[in-house]
């Protein structure tokens, strides 16, 4: 054998093992047999706990939940001094559609143009890719996945993270068009010899200008029946019809407040303010109009130098302590930043965030705000059978250790590409 | 007026007072010499800022004062000014100025490959260092520009092209608008001139950073040193032009407070005391200031107000950006207070006019007038080692103003501007004060005329009886002209008159149909003349300045305290593990004692029950409170240091120290294979920079692999290396000629001082540790081969994060893993980075640290560690040393600090639950003792921040009603800088 044919074939058993190795864990089989979780402390993802709780579902669904005399079915699983949970939702993600952040070739969120609500992130959700796994064992099993850029970046859909391919995958296709608001403040353009820091925008007027012509010619478009078609303002019929959200990325007071009237004026009902820095100093108007708010990660830089060091820690309970309905947002995060989900969550309850509401706004009100609260986001009878059981409390990262997980009462993997080295770098030295 | 001033001009360009060389042959016409004197008598004379002398008399001959005094004896042959009423005073210097100087050419774009080499030949090997460079030889006086710093005041100014790192030598000019450069350029070479700033008119790349500028200076001084022990074999004529204007005045632009006591010390290091442009943020630290020893450059530029009318807008205003407009102009009674000797500067004036008006703002905030005097004349003299100029002494230049009064008195004005003999008339002082009421009778009609305003530029107000009359109004240049309608406006009468003196005037007037008529403007009263105060320099209240001088700053540093912890959960990361209901003593700043039921007199004493008191938190990366992270010019950078580019005052010290932080390692970026040098610092929120570095601290250096060293995420094809093989061999030849470099050396060979090397040098003697910022098992195995090769060991691999793979190499070969908890996926590198890391190593025997290389992570670290417990089960001991004792071992502090135990530094941490929890929170953060960080503390602060800001914007207001000017408001950038920053 030549040196070149051994090569080749030394390449070709390589690409093979790295096949082997990397390949995503199999998605879940379909729920054949009830199941009957017993003796676990059940967070039902509304506010309430269970004690010493029998939680059983059946194909996918939720059937019974109660305590240790509600009747079990099925396969009993002894979940005693454990917790249980709704699976947990990622909001405004781009889980599947980035795979490695510094590889261009990998990176699928952000399309050409400035008004793009045609532009779906569903088809391109990478359904095998190695970051999804990774979610699973931290608990997170639904996610939204929205494009990035742009003014109006495209459409978002809802997807379970455990499917063979992203038809499989989706559980609300198109749920939400995202609207990049324009700041109230610029960075002067160092390269142009400007002040680097921020000053008023004075743009401002003219950008939002622009974000309402487009709406209201979206609007136009979609009351009439028949015109010839135009697959940009289509794309939008939803936001009018009341299927669909608009999220609107907005910081300050002003931004927050031209979005939201812009959004009402032009008869769009469902607004989900995403960011929401200041929006604490204005939980009135924002009750008074229903706009729910998914605020950044909380493990994030306080927005001014002034800025409290806890700023973001406590943002989300300013939010609710007001009666708002707040979730938690990963887009300014890494990719896979998405599984300290919990911990984001977490974070609010040192702040002084009762445990349950924490956890509501990454399962309940997450699934309120994606319009998928009657299927998903609590343990209840009737919903679907989306959750998993922790050895611990899963909002800290001492004790979030899954024991298992179910998406709509599949049983899933909670192996991954990188406990699979785990175990074979264990194995080598014989730990 | 304009007219006027031309005219005096003609006047005494055609006596001059100052002929042309007397060498020169002369061809339009005849040649004389104007033997003349100028007497200017009756004058309040300020011969110095320490001397006036009332009622005298200065003589003046050729350009120079002949003699000052009361009792001048004045020759016949003088022409004689009565100065009556007025005062002179010696013209102003400015010794930073660009004035005339060559304006540097920005270089073109090379594109995307950066220039590594130098773009001329025969010089130093960096083409910013342009000591080669004079100011005089592409000097060009400029009028216009000469005429707006007379205007100001100024007589002579000292020149230099604002370009490069050495910058050359300036040129010491004088103003006098009516001679040739023969005359009026006092020197050729008055001074050398430094910045940290690279040249404009080079791409060459190095260096790209704070810290490299000051390196490659360190090393041209030893260059130089070695060329002027005549041992180069080469010319080179940079460092020949530097070597001969070493004598000169060396004046350095440093720009702020921290690049101030930066610069000191490099002149310190070579035995050379800068004058130094300072920023006007002396007052922050001025005892700093004082030390440095060195005389000051200031800009008398003061912030304007912001505009703080619209609150959404004014949000982004930061409490440091209030406090600077605040405090600023108190700046010069500071540096007058504290004895450090400064002169003023025009510089960073956007209009040299606001000098005046700034120094009696500066007066105002009680700099005493001898020493705004003295910043202006014998200050800059002083610092130019000039000693005919700044003062109104026989045989001195006559350069003077002369004034309408005290110059620091707000309606002061300055008339003339006298340099060398010569005058240059600011505002003509012979218009009559027309101001006040009058009779106004034109043909049989008889008006009220009201002329108020200033002096310079009244205007008029016309009534019949009481009815105002439309009118138009100008008086310049000795006449007034006046148009009035009628109350219809169906006429108009043009009215003008030359007015020779006050009181009444009379003249001629047109009305519309073209009769012409006299008419007479007899005064009633003169005009309130309080409207003539122009500019009042009132102050407001200051604010007091803190450390850092910014929100959540302390009025007083920290102090070390006697406290005894009652009843804590004590985390040891000792064998003792972790100790419930236990009591730690700290005292003197050390942990005294650790045991239970302890006592201590006047100690405070804290219930720490159910709380949990662990070692302050350790990061072992970190690119916090940095200026700048990467010398990306070369390479190798082993010459650069971390210590040199601290920012003290970043916000994100505070922060750490919420976080329970007390150490930082901070590395230099990942941009080169060989890296700078590291500054380990405790997190001593308000200290400086100096102070906030370890005493002996260890010595570390920062190495890279991978992606960012090949430059493998950019366009960037020109640099060696582009592959992981080229990595190598670049650290193979590096070391070699380290080792090469050493053994001359040792062998007592007389060797060129090579910083670089001396530093690569130190690795391979164990004197200087290397932290490697590492991803995938080829490089982490080669690092440690070509380090076994030269017989060190490598000592911590930084990332780390394929560690897990090589872990038993590791082990052996005995070096550290400081890792991230959880991080992968944001490069191709990291696609096998596992958060199971951390602890397959620590299982097979290596020193594991978890690190942050973040800034928001480095706040919560407590978190990071837990995740060792989630990700491989940790025990929890186990990985809470993972932030304390493992990474003080990993930089050689686990002497001092990382855990708990009796004779360590008391940095500490109290908090409120399982401090891996991600419901914990630092209630105090304690080093050496003192107490700096306290939750409660915090809360105050929150309310005296809110407090400050509403009363500082509250003064801002106010100025924008008193018709202050303002500007927008807009932030300053806080930087974060991270391991790719370039």
């Amino acid at each position: 054998m030549t040196m070149k044919k051994t090569r080749i074939i030394s390449t070709l058993l390589l690409a093979l093992v790295v096949l082997v190795v990397k390949a995503q864990q199999t998605p879940g089989a379909k729920q054949t047999q009830p199941i009957s979780i017993v003796g676990a402390t059940a967070h039902i993802g509304n506010g309430e706990v269970l004690a010493n709780a029998t939680l059983v579902f059946e194909n996918g669904i939720i059937t019974a939940i109660g305590d240790a005399n509600t009747p079990t079915k099925g396969t009993v699983i002894d979940a005693s001094g454990k917790d249980l949970y709704p699976g947990l939702i990622a909001l405004e993600t781009s889980l599947g559609l980035v795979e490695v952040d510094a590889v261009r070739a990998s990176d699928d969120e952000d399309e050409l143009g400035d008004f793009i609500p045609h532009v779906r992130s569903q088809i391109a959700y990478n359904a095998e890719s190695k970051v999804i796994e990774s979610m699973r064992p931290n608990g997170i099993l639904l996610a939204q996945v929205a494009p990035k850029g742009g003014i109006i970046s495209g459409s978002s859909s809802v997807m379970q993270l455990d499917g063979w391919n992203w038809e499989d995958a989706t559980v609300k296709a198109d749920d939400a068009i995202h609207l990049n608001w324009p700041s109230s403040f610029s960075r002067g353009r160092w390269w142009l010899g400007e002040d680097p820091g921020l000053k008023t925008n004075t743009n401002y007027p003219k950008q939002v200008a622009a974000i309402k012509e487009f709406l209201e010619q979206a609007q136009a478009y979609n009351k009439a029946s028949s015109t010839e078609r135009n697959q940009v303002l289509e794309a939008t019929a939803g936001l009018f019809k009341g299927t669909q959200s608009l999220y609107i990325n907005a910081d300050t007071q002003q931004e927050i407040i031209d979005g939201v009237q812009t959004a009402k004026g032009l008869g769009i009902d469902r607004i989900v303010i995403v960011g929401g820095t200041m929006a604490y100093k204005i939980t009135d108007f924002l009750k008074e109009n229903n706009v729910s708010v998914a605020v950044a990660a909380t493990h994030k830089l306080p927005p001014t130098e002034d800025a409290d060091y806890d700023f973001y820690y406590k943002l989300p309970k300013l939010l609710s302590d007001a009666g708002i309905n707040v979730g938690i947002h990963t887009m300014d995060k890494a990719n896979f930043q998405t599984r300290n989900l919990p911990f984001f969550a977490g974070q609010v309850v040192g702040q002084g965030m009762d445990k349950e509401e924490a956890l509501g706004m990454i399962t309940l009100k997450a699934a309120q705000m994606l319009g998928i609260d009657d299927h998903y986001g609590s343990l209840e009878v009737g919903k679907s059978a989306t959750l998993f059981i922790s050895n611990g409390d899963a909002l800290d990262m001492r004790t979030n250790q899954l024991d298992a997980a179910y998406i709509d009462g599949r049983s899933l993997s909670l192996e991954t590409h990188q406990t699979t080295l785990y175990k074979r770098y264990s194995g080598k030295y014989g730990h | 007026m304009k007219l006027n001033k031309l005219l005096v001009c003609l006047v005494f360009s055609s006596f001059g007072m100052v002929s042309a060389q007397e060498y020169f042959p002369k061809h339009d016409g005849v040649k004389v010499k104007n033997n003349n004197f100028y007497a200017f008598t009756n004058a309040t004379i300020h011969t110095s800022p320490s001397q006036t002398l009332q009622n005298a008399t200065l003589l003046v001959h050729d350009g120079r004062v002949v003699s000052v005094g009361t009792s001048v004896q004045i020759p016949a042959n003088s022409v004689v000014k009565d100065l009556s009423g007025k005062h002179i005073y010696p013209s102003f210097i400015d010794a930073y100025s660009n004035f005339g100087a060559k304006k540097p050419k920005r270089a073109s774009s090379n594109g995307r490959s950066a220039q590594y080499e130098p773009s001329r030949e025969g010089f130093y090997w960096n083409d910013h260092i342009m000591s080669d460079q004079n100011t005089i030889e592409g000097f060009s006086f400029s009028k216009k520009d000469a005429e707006k710093l007379l205007q100001s005041g100024f007589g002579v100014v000292n020149s230099f092209v604002s370009d490069g790192i050495v910058r050359g030598t300036g040129t010491l000019v004088s103003l006098n608008l009516d001679a040739s450069n023969s005359v009026r350029v006092l020197s050729n070479k008055s001074a050398q001139y430094f910045s940290l700033s690279k040249s404009i008119t080079s791409n060459q790349s190095y260096p790209t950073s704070l810290m490299g500028s000051l390196a490659l200076l360190r090393q041209f001084y030893a260059d130089s040193k070695w060329y002027a022990q005549g041992k180069s074999q080469t010319k080179d004529r940079s460092i020949e032009a530097f070597l001969s204007n070493k004598s000169l005045p060396q004046i350095f632009e440093a720009g702020s407070l921290d690049n101030l006591l930066r610069v000191d010390k490099l002149g310190d290091q070579n035995a050379v005391q800068y004058t130094i442009l300072s920023g006007g943020d002396s007052y922050k630290n001025p005892q700093k200031v004082k030390a440095s020893g060195a005389t000051l450059i200031v800009p008398l530029d003061f912030p304007k107000a912001y505009d703080v009318s619209n609150p959404a807008e004014a949000e982004i205003l930061s409490l440091e950006q209030l406090l600077e407009w605040n405090q600023a102009p108190s700046n010069p009674k500071v540096l007058e207070e504290n004895g450090i000797p400064f002169a003023f500067t025009a510089h960073k004036l956007k209009n040299p006019k606001d000098l005046l008006s700034n120094m009696r703002l500066a007066v105002a905030y009680g700099l005493s007038k001898n020493k705004a005097l003295e910043a202006l004349t014998t200050a800059p003299a002083r610092i130019l080692k000039q000693s005919n100029i700044g003062q109104l002494k026989a045989g001195y230049l006559a350069n003077f103003l002369i004034t309408s009064g005290d110059l620091f008195e707000a309606d002061t004005k300055l008339f003339q501007n006298w340099t060398q003999g010569t005058a240059y008339v600011i505002e003509d002082e012979n218009d009559v004060d027309i101001r006040g009421n009058y009779s106004l009778a034109i043909h049989s009609t008889n008006l009220k005329l009201e002329i108020s305003g200033s002096k310079d530029k009244p205007s008029v107000k016309v009534f019949k009886d009481s009815i105002k009359l439309n009118s138009k109004f100008n008086y310049a240049d000795s006449w007034m002209e006046l148009s009035v309608d009628n109350e219809d406006k169906s006429a108009k009468y043009l009215l003008s008159a030359r007015i020779d003196k006050a009181g009444s005037f009379s003249g001629m007037g047109i009305a519309t149909d073209g009769s012409d008529f006299k008419f007479t403007a007899t005064k009633d009263a003169n005009a309130d003349q309080k409207s003539d105060k122009g500019q009042q320099y009132n102050t407001h209240e200051l604010m007091p300045v803190s450390y850092p001088n910014k929100a959540f700053g302390n009025i007083q540093l920290p102090k070390q305290q006697t406290i005894l912890f009652k009843n804590a959960t004590v985390w040891t990361s000792e064998a003792a593990g972790i100790l419930e209901h236990t009591d730690v003593l700290v005292k003197d700043g050390k942990i005294a004692k650790i045991g239970t039921n302890l006592s201590a007199r006047n100690a405070q004493v804290i219930d720490a029950t159910g709380k949990h008191l662990t070692a302050g938190i350790i990061d072992e990366h970190s690119h916090l409170a940095l200026s700048a992270v990467n010398e990306a010019g070369h390479n190798s950078t082993a010459e650069v240091k971390m210590e040199d580019a601290i920012d003290s005052n970043h916000p994100g010290i505070y922060r750490s120290l919420a976080g329970g932080v007390t150490s930082l390692q901070l590395l230099h970026g990942s941009a080169n294979p060989i890296g700078g040098r590291s500054a380990i610092i405790k997190t001593k929120w308000g200290a400086t920079a100096d102070e906030l570095v370890y005493e002996n601290s260890p010595q570390f250096i920062k190495f890279a692999l991978g992606e960012n060293v090949k430059q493998s995420n950019w366009s960037s094809y020109s640099r060696f290396p582009q592959s992981r093989m080229g990595v190598e061999q670049l650290f193979v030849n590096y070391f070699q000629r380290a080792k090469e470099y050493d053994k001359a050396k040792k062998a007592g060979k007389d060797v060129r001082y090579d910083e670089e090397l001396e530093v690569l040098a130190q690795i391979i003697n164990g004197e200087r540790f290397i932290s490697c910022h590492s991803y995938v098992q080829s490089e982490i195995n080669m690092l440690m081969k070509v380090a076994e090769q030269f017989g060190f060991r490598v000592n911590t691999f930084t990332h780390i994060l394929e560690g897990y793979k090589v872990a038993d190499k590791m082990a052996e070969h005995g070096v550290g893993g400081s890792t991230f908890s959880d991080w992968w996926a944001y490069k191709f590198e990291v696609n096998d980075a596992i958060p199971y890391n951390a602890a397959i190593m620590q299982r097979e025997g290596v020193t594991v640290a978890i690190n942050s290389d973040d800034a928001e992570m480095n706040r919560r670290l407590n978190q990071e560690a837990a995740k060792t417990v989630k990700y491989g089960g940790m025990s929890e001991e186990e990985a809470w040393k993972m932030v304390t004792i493992n990474p003080a071992k990993l930089l050689h502090l686990d002497h001092r600090v990382g855990s708990i135990k009796e004779g360590k530094d008391a940095d500490l941490v109290l908090w409120n639950d399982h401090p891996m929890s991600v419901y914990a929170k630092a209630e105090k953060t304690l080093i050496e003792g003192a107490v700096y960080f306290d939750l409660e503390e915090d809360l105050a602060k929150r309310k005296t921040l809110q407090k400050q800001k509403g009363e500082l914007m509250q003064m801002m207001l106010q100025e924008k009603l008193l018709g202050k000017p303002t500007q927008k408001p807009k932030t300053q950038e806080t930087k974060y800088l991270s391991c790719e920053t370039l």
